[in-house]
């Protein structure tokens, strides 16, 4: 069996013939195995859907209950037949619930990695490497310049910034769903014991999060009663970086604009978006943790699609790997 | 070397001056000497490193990694210094780095000859982390840009030591990096450092506008008139054998103007303004002017086609007797005797200004005898010279600024508390045949408007926006469609970086013009007539 005959792209999406199914499809489909639950991974509409449980639940968290026609659980590491294809998920330690799938036939293992990343996160489970033949990897960071410093870092230095300028807000952008949870409890970690307050959009799945026991301590809306612009001054505010540039934003004091993603390394970018304290966390491998999975895995084939292709590709070659793009459309990260 | 780089780090992308100063404040507690002493030096522009071309920081990371890979990584981020901060093959953690201290750094970088310059840079990366190579490499390149002057560093040891940042400035110049005796000054280790040098700067006494209601208070005979030169504001000192010509600011510009300097044979500090032209008929223009400054020395063949004078105000200091604390009429007296003994071709006097009343000087205010007046300046006859800018012995009335009417462009949104805003303008005027107009962009303001009027702008700019590039949003501007802009700015002067050819001084939104067809802003000839 080829490579192209198990797994192929379409305009829906990743598809499987053999096993009649779709990786991650753009649009609805009969049968959509899940990565995670980032909305261009995760979209509704499908017949029937198979993934992780807390992949399941954010889906109905956010498309409702009926996001789907059907749903089945998938169990991490449990391998399944679907028309005599091997299909088994495996941790991704990108967000809650998120993984990796493997999908095997007749001694041939693709796996397809959806998003991942391989530096600690106390609010999912870790990246496990799976062996395999082909490895489709994502490529949101697939550049030398990616390199991601420790988290917590990034953590101490907001912590420094608030201690600095106690009379201002530090208003910290994070995607809603897995970076914003993780800033918060990274900021637990490092002994910040004060409420957090949250933008509305982040209270469903904060608590789904802490429901699923990650802790995030006490957690406050941020909003006000009045006019009092210096009832923030000194906290800690994490909202959807979207919220920033609107009203939402001017209710507090003097703000610190602070952006936790993975694109803040570059200091152009943080400028261009008026980000005065970037952090650097990102919830994708950077570039040292993207080669070294790819080594890891013994794939004698890297796909590379989500991304920047272009680096990751040359470095296959260097590496004497057999390294192509996969254009797949329709992926545009939701967040990092 | 860590503290230091986040510093910088941070002092990038903090817009607001009290933020800087917070910055640079808690630094220089916490760090040690002489290292504290060293970053100082690295903001101000004093610290003396052998320099690396950016030639040879390339030929060190192709040795390094694979010229393809750096071509795609130099491509996305666009700076030579980032790029290779980031690529360069160092601890792969920002809490691994080996903590360089940044004194070891600048006393390896500094023992560098031209042979092992390279090596010793190299080895000095392999052991830092992201940010401190960022820092290194930036100061090996020279130019850290991180908008933080020489004077608001200054500013800052002074709130970090509690004193007036008039003593830092007087000291400055008999200073030296590490700067080991200020600090212990600043700290109360130790007591104020003496007045080394020669020729020190003597910081400078600044004028008020004139507001509303100002002229009432004061009596047309308590006071002298004098032009207001258009030039730069400079101090010229010579004394023992040394000569210096300082900035408003005590920044030592001497380097860029050997002709005044080899002019300046005397004992005293004159304050002055800077102005190019060939005594006794001309004075040339701002724009002029630009040619001989920001410069760090100075072509032969510049230094002819434009020569440089002062046009003298003050006088400091007569020999050996310090004159500030005299009267400003017996100051004057003295100033005059004294510019008569100079090289007429490189010093001559600010006239005095005869007037009886308000009403004459406003009206000469506005007709000044020369284009390159932007004003009258008022002195208390009584008034002694001193620092700073105290309120009532000085005054400064310009002439109206130039106001043109522009078309709103692009907007981008602010800092801080504007950061939810649009709040920084780029307006353009017409150019190209009037039957095809193009509007060209001539400047940007960020002030100068209401909040109400902001708001008012904010909406417009939302409402208008054909096309987003991150923070920027470009607005509808078309000749039935576009908001007019009534912008005032203070001079103006030729610019080969700008498209249009013009740049503008201080340039701020004075109204806006709701009621104004787009079609009937202003040509960029109307601010070409301007320029000569
Ligand atoms: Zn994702
Ligand atoms: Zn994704």
């Amino acid at each position: 069996m080829q490579p192209h005959e198990l797994l192929q792209p379409r305009p829906e999406g990743l598809y499987c013939p053999p096993g009649d199914f779709f990786i991650d499809p753009v649009r609805p489909v009969q049968r959509a195995l899940i990565t995670h639950g980032h909305s261009d991974h995760a979209r509704s509409g499908h017949r029937h859907v198979l993934a992780t449980r807390q992949t399941l639940d954010i889906m109905a968290l956010r498309y409702g209950p009926d996001f789907a026609g059907s749903t089945q659980e998938a169990a991490l590491g449990e391998t399944l037949s679907l028309d005599g294809v091997s299909v088994s998920f495996h941790p991704a330690g990108h967000v809650l619930g998120s993984a990796q799938i493997a999908v095997e036939r007749e001694g041939l293992r693709i796996v397809a990695s959806g998003d991942y990343k391989r530096c600690p996160d106390p609010t999912c489970i870790p990246f496990e490497v799976v062996p395999c033949d082909v490895f489709i990897t994502e490529a949101t960071f697939a550049l030398p310049v990616f390199r991601h410093p420790d988290a917590a870092h990034e953590i101490a230095a907001l912590l420094k910034s608030v201690e600095q300028f106690p009379e201002r807000a530090h208003l910290v952008g994070a995607y809603a769903l897995g970076k914003a949870e993780r800033v918060i409890r990274l900021l637990r970690d490092a002994g910040y014991e004060r409420p957090i307050f949250i933008h509305g959009a982040l209270a469903k799945l904060c608590d789904y999060y802490q429901r699923r026991g990650i802790d995030l301590g006490r957690l406050e809306p941020a909003t006000m009663e009045g006019n009092n612009k210096a009832a923030f001054a000194g906290e800690i505010i994490v909202g959807p970086p979207s919220a920033f540039a609107d009203r939402w934003a001017r209710r507090f004091a003097d703000p610190v604009a602070c952006f936790a993603s993975g694109w803040m390394r570059i200091r152009q970018r943080a400028k261009q978006r008026g980000v005065e304290l970037p952090l650097v966390i990102s919830d994708h491998a950077d570039w040292d943790e993207l080669t070294r999975t790819i080594s890891e895995t013994g794939a004698r084939e890297v796909w590379v699609t989500h991304g920047r292709e272009e680096a990751l590709v040359r470095w296959c070659e260097l590496a004497g790997i057999a390294g192509r793009p996969l254009h797949l459309v329709g992926y545009e990260d939701e967040g990092d | 070397m860590k503290a230091f780089a986040e510093l910088l780090d941070r002092l990038v992308l903090t817009p607001s001056r009290n933020g800087k100063l917070r910055l640079l404040v808690d630094y220089f507690r916490a760090t040690p000497d002489p290292d504290r002493g060293l970053a100082l030096a690295a903001v101000t522009g004093d610290l003396d490193i052998p320099s690396v071309k950016p030639a040879m920081l390339r030929a060190l990371v192709m040795e390094r990694m694979d010229p393809v890979l750096f071509a795609y990584s130099y491509d996305y981020v666009g700076d030579l210094a980032e790029t290779v901060s980031l690529v360069w093959p160092g601890p792969e953690d920002e809490t691994e780095g080996i903590s360089v201290r940044l004194s070891d750094a600048v006393a390896q970088l500094r023992s560098a000859g031209r042979a092992d310059g390279p090596a010793i840079l190299a080895r000095l990366l392999d052991r830092m982390t992201i940010s401190e190579r960022f820092a290194t490499i930036k100061l090996v390149t020279g130019g850290l840009r991180i908008g933080v002057s020489a004077r608001l560093a200054k500013q800052a040891l002074a709130d970090f030591g509690g004193v007036d940042v008039v003593e830092i400035e007087e000291l400055w110049h008999g200073l030296k990096p590490p700067y080991r005796e200020l600090f212990d000054w600043l700290t109360g280790k130790a007591g104020k450092p003496e007045l080394s040098a020669a020729a020190p700067f003597r910081p400078v006494m600044l004028s008020n506008p004139v507001q509303d209601g100002d002229l009432e208070k004061i009596a047309p005979p308590d006071y002298a008139a004098e032009w207001k030169w258009d030039g730069i504001r400079v101090q010229a000192v010579a004394e023992r054998g040394v000569r210096r010509l300082y900035s408003r600011t005590g920044d030592d510009i001497s380097g860029a103007f050997p002709d005044l300097l080899e002019a300046m044979d005397f004992e005293a500090a004159l304050d002055g303004e800077l102005l190019v032209g060939r005594l006794p008929e001309h004075t040339g223009t701002f724009s002029d002017l630009q040619q001989r400054l920001n410069r760090k020395t100075v072509p032969a063949k510049i230094v002819q086609q434009y020569p440089v004078f002062v046009r003298c105000y003050d006088i400091l200091q007569e020999g050996k007797e310090d004159v500030r604390p005299l009267p400003f009429i017996e100051r004057r007296k003295r100033l005059e005797a004294f510019v008569g003994t100079l090289d007429p071709s490189r010093f001559d006097l600010s006239p005095v200004v005869p007037f009886d009343d308000w009403a004459e000087l406003d009206a000469m205010r506005h007709e000044p005898p020369h284009p390159i007046i932007e004003g009258v300046m008022l002195k208390r006859l009584d008034s002694s010279y001193v620092p700073g800018r105290p309120k009532g012995p000085w005054f400064k009335w310009k002439r109206d600024p130039h106001v043109v009417d522009a078309v709103l462009m692009y907007a981008q949104r602010g800092h801080g508390k504007r950061s939810s805003f649009y709040s920084d303008f780029t307006f353009g005027v017409w150019s190209g045949p009037d039957d095809a107009p193009e509007l060209v962009p001539v400047g940007k303001a960020y002030f100068g408007f209401t909040d109400e009027e902001l708001r008012q702008l904010d909406k417009y700019v939302r409402d208008n926006t054909i096309e987003r590039f991150g923070p920027v949003r470009s607005v509808r501007a078309e000749p039935r469609h576009g908001l007019v802009l009534e912008i005032a700015f203070e001079g103006l002067a030729r610019s080969k970086r700008h498209r249009s050819g013009v740049a503008m001084r201080f340039p701020r939104i004075s109204r806006l013009r709701w009621d104004k067809p787009a079609n009937e802003a202003d040509r960029i000839e109307t601010l070409q007539a301007l320029l000569d």
